[in-house]
């Protein structure tokens, strides 16, 4: 039974192209200040998709090869069963968003799932190239083909971060009676005494300041400001608690310039760690946008 | 962002009238302490609009 199974001519392709697709989905699961996804079960899910994932790229060549081309119909089944990955993160993180004292927000939600549907298809990519240079080139074709995808991925893995859009500055906050400002923004109207106290001692204010007019408009989306406040929250904790609606960190923007007054509450009070932690925190692609280049201004 | 005022807590009764009710207090002090207590009991913040009138507001 095995000599039968050794001598089918696709059994190494395949194999390596299986191997390398599942080592691409594990190098491209990390867990980091999100905490997502969860260990020990989030992960579980995720390798299992991902073994899925490569078997069904590793078959694709063999399968035509062999003249069954009905076989690539597999491959419709697997895109459909990838955006029920995106549906089912969506799922879970809304849910967990309705309680978090600082939220992600529907668009850093959105950014999340569909990196989950993405890698999954890296990892079909990877199995795909894999055993096609294996069949093509022998052996060693197929290890460089792979090493080669698992690069790109890790090239693709990570996106951009607010450093390349904007400058953080920290600012002055200012509590004068009832208004509240970071810098010069204008940012809420706090009217309880006990609240305004806290906030003069345990607020935090930076300015951030678009480098051009692309940054302007993607900055001002509530979408990538939600996305801050979370990620500083995350990161260095908050000072507030359900039923504490005075203590919400908030960030405005000024609208003559775009720039934004980021007001944080959090329970470590130190500014270049909130600084890194601001300009770390990732460019929504659901939200970036680029005005520059569209026709309008030529 | 929709806002809607549940109570509101003030020194000067002549100058509020409406739907919300209406908190009359003595002093600021007072003023300020309702407001706290209603602010934990409603989960709602605390705006000031004058000096002597204070109003809950439930954001979302």
């Amino acid at each position: 039974m095995l000599k039968q199974l050794l001598a089918n001519e696709f059994v190494f392709p395949i194999t390596l192209g299986f191997i390398f697709g599942i080592l691409c989905r594990i190098h491209l699961l990390r867990t980091d200040y999100r905490q997502y996804p969860t260990y020990p079960h989030g992960k579980i899910i995720h390798v299992s998709l991902g073994v899925i994932a490569s078997a069904l790229g590793a078959l694709a060549v063999p399968a035509l090869l062999k003249e069954n081309y009905t076989a690539v119909t597999f491959l419709t089944v697997a895109a459909q069963q990838f955006r029920d990955v995106r549906n089912m993160e969506r799922t879970t993180l809304s849910e967990i968003d309705k309680q978090e004292l600082v939220p992600r927000g529907g668009p850093y939600i959105e950014g999340i799932a569909m990196v989950f549907e993405g890698r999954n298809y890296m990892v079909i990519f990877t199995s795909l190239v894999t055993t096609t240079a294996t069949i093509l080139f022998h052996w060693w074709g197929g290890v460089i083909a792979g090493l080669v995808a698992l690069l790109i991925s890790r090239k693709l893995r990570s996106g951009k971060t607010l450093s390349l859009i904007v400058n953080v500055e920290p600012a002055q906050l200012r509590v004068e009676g009832r208004d509240l400002y970071a810098g010069d923004v204008y940012i809420m109207n706090v009217g309880l005494q006990d609240a305004q106290k806290v906030i003069a001692e345990q607020g935090m204010a930076f300015i951030l300041t678009p480098k051009d007019a692309n940054s302007k408009v993607t900055i001002a989306h509530p979408g990538q400001r939600q996305a801050i406040l979370h990620d500083v929250a995350a990161q260095l904790g908050v000072f507030t608690d359900t039923g504490e609606p005075s203590l919400t960190p908030l960030v405005k923007r000024d609208m003559h310039t775009g720039r934004l007054g980021v007001f944080l509450l959090p329970q470590v009070k130190d500014y270049d760690r909130a600084k890194t932690v601001i300009e770390a925190v990732p460019i929504l692609e659901s939200v970036f946008r680029m005005p520059e280049k569209t026709q309008a201004l030529h | 962002m929709m806002g809607q005022i549940l109570a509101v807590i003030t020194t000067d009764k002549e100058r509020i009238a409406g739907g919300a009710p209406i908190f009359v207090e003595t002093s600021k002090e007072r003023m300020q302490q309702t407001a706290f207590t209603l602010e934990k009991i409603l989960d709602a913040m605390v705006h000031e609009i004058r000096e002597d009138t204070l109003i809950i507001v439930r954001h979302k």
